[in-house]
């Protein structure tokens, strides 16, 4: 059975459209990327899955309830980071800990939990002050208190600096070999490409790719060749690079002279990311 | 239940860490009635039967205490927790409503029960003040008036839309009231105006109610009107509460 099972899903603030008709499956112990610009229904999306939002339209099923009309046995199950870490400033990481820890029925112990999220040497260090990466992690750490099957993450780590992100990636991998099934939303390609088995691609309210990223890179159009002809540089895109790099080449030796600046490209996820969601032209 | 007191130990946590709370509504009461009844303590005061200003002021501390900690004290954390996410972030654990709500308030009951206990000590101690004789009318009196407080300060909330404004419009609200209602000074020196706002509010017929149990030896059921209005105010926010209380910070 699937963790989350989502069936044409809609959802409407006033004349918005926030998101319009999406669909997707999340396998146990999966990592599932949802990747979009800003307003492209990212959160709209992930709140209706964590129970915050009521939905307009279609069917959705998280660990095989409905999140609209689920309680307390389905919320000792799911683990969750919001956008914003909100926490006691007055607590220590620890006291923080412990109290949502005191939520749960069963929960992971608060020394495993400090060790997981890298924070043991701030422990008994008050909230208020810790770093923004280190709020972040302990935001993670609250999530995972309740030894959850699946965890949310919306942003995880939006406005860090690469080394934290770094770290916060190091800590989400490990958190894969645990065997948690887990939902992250970004508008990082690099953190979609490195974390997530499968990807969708949001935009304006609906998916418009999904897959694992290497094949959203492989379903990209063209290889992209350059090279400078006389001071000129010439750009061929193509889908048979092969062939093209082949002909090229040989008329190249045959005039005994040299491409200039050669480079064979692959699309980046970037790339693909970028004529996804870029506007149509109207 | 296990919840419940489990929530318990983590507001009475939060709320020594607090030094506004700790301060501002804790602290102040005491405070102030240390210093005002060195200055008038033993004062008599003729419009109201005589009584002495140590005594007339420590019922006036109480109610001064009542609406700052059940009132102003439980709103700007409300707000605070609101506007930052708390709320949000808790709904998103297994801790159920009823527990979490019930768990804060009787959080703030217990820092009220102990100002109430730290003013009667000092007004023993300092200003010979005599404990109170109907201890058990007293007692549902203060619960009274600290649960209709309660309700006033969730129903507040409502109203307020950002932790920026949460000290300024709570502030703004009961310092005023805490003046006119009679805390500091009998009323009835007061000009008619105030006089006339003091006949509609909540802490008014609070004051009037403890000060008769505390200082002319009445019991509680003899206060009909008093306990009416008290209650009414206190149902008032609860109906303000309920209809529009919200868990996500205010957005745009």
């Amino acid at each position: 059975m699937s963790a989350i099972s989502v069936r044409d899903l809609r959802k409407s603030y006033g004349a918005l459209e926030a998101v319009r008709g999406v669909s997707f499956e999340v396998e146990r112990g999966e990592v599932f990327g949802l990747l979009g610009p800003n307003g492209a229904g990212k959160t709209t999306t992930v709140e209706i899955l964590e129970g915050y939002r009521k939905r307009d339209g279609g069917s959705v099923e998280v660990l095989g309830v409905d999140p609209a009309a689920a309680g307390g046995d389905w919320r000792e199950r799911i683990g969750v980071v919001l956008q914003s870490s909100a926490m006691y400033e007055t607590l220590s990481a620890g006291e923080m800990l412990r109290l949502f820890a005191g939520y749960y029925e069963s929960s992971r112990p608060v020394d495993e939990v400090v060790e997981l999220v890298g924070l043991r040497e701030q422990r008994d260090q008050v909230v208020r002050r810790l770093s923004g990466g280190q709020r972040r992690r302990l935001d993670l750490g609250l999530a995972l208190v309740g030894d959850p099957e699946l965890i949310f993450l919306d942003e995880p780590t939006t406005g860090f600096d690469p080394h934290a992100r770094r770290q916060a990636w190091e800590t989400l991998r490990s958190l894969r070999g645990l065997g948690k099934t887990i939902v992250l939303t970004t508008h990082y390609l690099d953190e979609a490409e490195r974390l997530a088995d499968r990807v969708a691609v949001l935009r304006r309210g609906e998916i418009v790719a999904v897959g694992p990223p290497a094949e959203l890179i492989g379903a990209a159009p063209a290889t992209e060749i350059r090279y400078r002809e006389n001071g000129r540089e010439v750009v061929l895109e193509t889908d048979s690079p092969t062939r093209v790099l082949n002909e090229l080449t040989a008329k190249a030796l045959a005039e005994n002279r040299e491409l200039e600046g050669l480079v064979v490209r692959r699309p980046s996820l970037e790339e693909v990311y970028l004529t996804l969601t870029e506007e149509e032209a109207e | 239940m296990r919840l419940f007191r489990h929530e318990l130990k983590g507001e009475l946590l939060l709320y020594v860490r607090s030094r506004e709370l700790a301060f501002f509504t804790f602290l102040l009461p005491m405070i102030f009635f240390l210093l005002l009844a060195s200055v008038y303590g033993n004062d008599r005061i003729k419009s109201e039967g005589n009584v002495r200003s140590a005594d007339y002021l420590e019922a006036g501390m109480i109610g001064y205490g009542a609406i700052a900690i059940a009132f102003a004290g439980l709103a700007i954390v409300l707000v605070i927790r609101r506007e930052s996410g708390i709320l949000k972030r808790l709904r998103a654990t297994p801790l159920p409503a009823p527990a979490y709500v019930a768990a804060l308030l009787c959080a703030f009951l217990a820092a009220f029960a102990l100002e109430v206990v730290g003013l009667l000590a000092i007004g023993r101690a300092f200003f010979s003040v005599p404990l109170p004789h109907h201890a058990l009318s007293l007692a549902i009196a203060l619960l009274l008036g600290a649960v209709s407080f309660c309700g006033l300060g969730i129903g507040l909330t409502a109203l307020i839309k950002s932790a920026e404004g949460a000290s300024a419009v709570v502030n703004a609200i009961y310092l005023p009231t805490a003046f006119i209602s009679g805390s500091f000074f009998s009323p009835h020196s007061y000009p008619r105006v105030l006089r006339a706002i003091a006949d509609v509010l909540p802490l008014t017929y609070f004051l009037r109610l403890i000060r008769n149990v505390m200082l002319h030896g009445h019991e509680i059921w003899s206060q009909g009107t008093n306990v009416a209005v008290v209650a009414a105010w206190g149902i008032a926010g609860v109906i303000v509460a309920v209809r529009s209380f919200r868990w996500e910070p205010t957005e745009g």
